[in-house]
């Protein structure tokens, strides 16, 4: 039986399993909503923005741990995607985006709605594809959902035209996927693991810096054993957090520029460094010549070339996180030459090291009576959700104050655009990630500022009946920039003041949402027990301390051990 | 220090755009560059000659790596191999100079493909270095045009 090319798009969705797209309609794209409309498989969320529906997707990818999957129509719709589709590609998150294009005999002629998306968006796609063959579509499809979560995963376009959906084929059977160019490493090499295992064996003073690669991998229980086995503190990126447990003694929290003092001091005297699917971003190294200057690194990555690229590495392997982590272990569970209890007296001083700069400079801040300190609602957060919420947050002085006061236990709880730091990333991602994950609680924490880049995505929020809860920390400031300028550029606050502010509690309100605010300390915790106990989106408007700045940090350029303090 | 790099592509519309595009948003520098079919009608090889320290040149080659349409890259500098570039030389050839074109061309083994009235067009191939000679020997006597082609390369048998 022939099927047209939208009917083989949304069969070869239903053939990978997904569930949930979010999308927005438009010209380009008709024949495939005409189609999902009698689906009741593949269940489309229209949100109010394609950004959105891109942020969001990105986020129930994360949550799930599958591939996210987005519709945009052409033009204006595929070039509204493009922040959602670079900030998934800086943090390699599995993706397939699909956009609408103009028929493909008017390509290349300046048709309405016509943009070229696939040339637009080469930087920022793991790969990417313009059917021009009905007949290839399907293989194209099943090649994107391949790449994007092979390998080390990222976002993969797929371009549409508008003859090609309508075309009449017939649909392939299901073959095991070969790309003759494309074979990711994932075992990795034995010889590679005995030298780093000895270098373990070794090391008096070891650290393991653990990012992102451990969440995509799903190798957070491997790098847990072997931080109890080798009695190795262990310190996390942004987009590492949750992939080893927060609370756990030997946690020492995020490191670079907002990490803690005791994370920064242990990378920077350490004796042997394990880098596990993290890649030396610049926001964690400060200056590079001064990043962990004492340490033998090794680094474990999927792809060679995060190793080596801004940091010289002694012993890369090249591998799935999860795979060499297994070796890894392996390698001590049958080593006649590793002791525990041996190990962990040689650990012994370094221990008393860490714990004693953490006792000079714990994480912390100048609580106060009268007025809401951001860091307090953080802390009341993770207090009243036992820890257990699924949380996204927008970028800025927030999404720091919750790296560090929201000790994330698990993986995939936690999702924040980290390499491209995009505001209005959190709200489409809470909906992503309640779309995942319907019984959760979901908490955005956003700013005031960032919230309003996708605040239309209540009206998502409601069509769905979304719970999703919103924290804004509100300081009536661009307060990251406004720190900046306070710390560097003489207190001149330039353009960093929201003079104008919506009431946030009315803006929900007319959604039909429900808003809450808190303006003194002892308001926090009963609003967010009252909005835990809704069922309906609610907004938290917390009015903070409005120059409230975030610490410590490294400034720009600096070594990380040269922090500002609370 | 140069490398002359060759890259196997899948000869798809786009990929050339990703290879260029890969060097200039990573603020890699590429000198020269060719590239057309092989043996294999749906493979491509690309020359490209670009320079940078070592860790920018492993940078450059995990990088081409990781394109999916890129089948094979190799730095021509770690093996044994010819290269060759080819120039097309438009040089002033009037009555009294037109013997001293000819034997300067000779020497060089190039050879003269279209004689005007007062001008030659010559072909020369041969290394960067030789084809910088040939330039630099027929300037005094009046060059007017010349277009060169970018490095090509091979690795030469191995020797048993």
């Amino acid at each position: 039986m022939k099927l047209t090319g939208a009917q083989a798009f949304i069969k070869c969705l239903e053939e990978h399993g997904v569930e949930v797209i979010f999308g927005y309609p438009g010209g380009a794209l008709i024949d495939v909503y005409d189609e999902l409309m009698k689906n009741d498989k593949v269940h489309h969320v229209l949100t109010r923005h394609e950004q959105a529906a891109v942020h969001a997707a990105d986020a129930y990818g994360r949550v799930k741990g599958e591939v996210g999957v987005a519709l945009v129509t052409s033009g204006p719709g595929a070039t509204n995607a493009v922040t959602g589709i670079a900030s998934a590609y800086m943090d390699s998150i599995p993706l397939v985006v699909f956009t609408g294009q103009v028929p493909t005999k008017l390509i290349g002629n300046d048709a309405f709605q016509e943009v070229d998306i696939v040339g637009i968006t080469r930087p920022i796609t793991k790969h990417n594809y313009l059917v021009k063959d009905a007949d290839e579509l399907v293989a194209i499809i099943r090649e994107a959902f391949h790449l994007a979560k092979t390998g080390r995963p990222g976002p993969v376009l797929v371009d549409l035209p508008k003859d090609v959906l309508a075309t009449r084929i017939t649909y392939p059977e299901v073959k095991p996927i070969t790309m003759r160019t494309y074979k990711p490493t994932y075992e990795p090499h034995p010889g590679q693991i005995e030298k780093a295992c000895r270098a373990m064996l070794k090391a008096k003073k070891p650290v393991i810096y653990a990012g992102g690669g451990v969440i995509l991998s799903n190798s957070n229980e491997e790098l847990t054993e072997l931080a109890r086995r080798l009695d190795c503190p262990v310190t996390m990126t942004l987009m590492g957090l949750g992939g080893f447990p927060g609370t756990d003694p030997l946690s020492m929290g995020m490191l670079g520029m907002h990490g803690t003092y005791y994370a920064n001091m242990a990378v920077a005297n350490c004796d042997l460094l394990i880098a596990v699917g993290a890649r030396f971003d610049d926001r964690v190294t400060g200056r590079v010549d001064a990043f962990a200057p004492h340490a033998e690194i090794i680094h474990i990555d999927v792809d060679p070339s995060s190793i080596s690229k801004n940091v010289r590495v002694d012993i890369p392997i090249v591998a799935d996180c999860k795979h060499a982590l297994g070796a890894v272990n392996a390698w001590f569970a049958r080593s006649k030459d590793f002791n525990a209890k041996e190990c962990a007296e040689k650990h012994r001083s370094w221990h008393e090291q860490i714990r004693e700069w953490k006792n000079k400079h714990p994480l912390g801040y100048v609580e106060e009576t009268d007025i809401i300190k951001p860091q307090f609602v953080i802390q009341k957060l993770h207090e009243l959700t036992g820890g257990d919420a699924i949380i996204t947050t927008e970028v800025g002085q927030h999404q720091m104050w919750t790296a560090q006061f929201y000790h994330f236990n698990k993986p995939r709880q936690w999702a924040t655009s980290g390499g491209l730091g995009v505001m209005g990333y959190g709200f489409p991602a809470a909906i992503g990630a309640q779309m995942a994950a319907p019984d959760k609680v979901v908490i955005d924490i956003a700013g005031d500022g960032s919230i309003q880049m996708n605040i239309q995505e209540l009206a998502t929020c409601r069509q769905e009946k979304l719970p999703v809860k919103v924290a804004i920390l509100n300081n009536g400031y661009l307060g990251m920039v406004r720190q900046w300028q306070e710390l560097f550029y003489n207190k001149q606050y330039s353009s960093t003041v929201m003079e104008v502010a919506p009431d946030f509690v009315k803006v929900a309100e007319a959604y039909g949402a429900v808003g809450l605010r808190a303006t003194k300390p002892s308001e926090v915790e009963p609003v967010i027990r009252e909005a835990l106990k809704i069922n309906n989106t609610v907004f938290m408007d917390f009015v903070i301390a409005r120059e409230e700045g975030v610490y410590p940090m490294v400034p720009a350029g600096k070594a990380t051990t040269e922090m500002l303090l609370v | 220090m140069k490398h002359t790099i060759s890259v196997l592509l899948q000869n798809k519309p786009g990929v050339l755009s990703r290879v260029t595009g890969l060097f200039s948003g990573r603020g890699f520098n590429i000198e020269s560059l060719s590239v057309a079919q092989t043996l294999e009608p749906d493979v491509s090889c690309l020359t490209l000659v670009t320079s940078g320290e070592d860790t920018i040149i492993e940078q450059i080659t995990k990088q081409l790596h990781k394109l999916i349409d890129v089948i094979k890259v190799t730095d021509m500098c770690e093996h044994d191999n010819v290269e060759r570039e080819m120039a097309l030389i438009r040089v002033k050839a009037e009555a009294h100079t037109r013997a001293e074109v000819l034997r300067i061309i000779d020497i060089f083994r190039g050879k003269v493909i279209d004689v005007g009235p007062k001008s030659y067009v010559v072909e020369v191939t041969g290394k960067a270095s030789k084809l910088q000679a040939v330039i630099d020997i027929l300037r005094p006597i009046g060059i007017q045009e010349i277009v060169r082609s970018g490095t090509i390369a091979m690795t030469r048998a191995q020797k048993s």
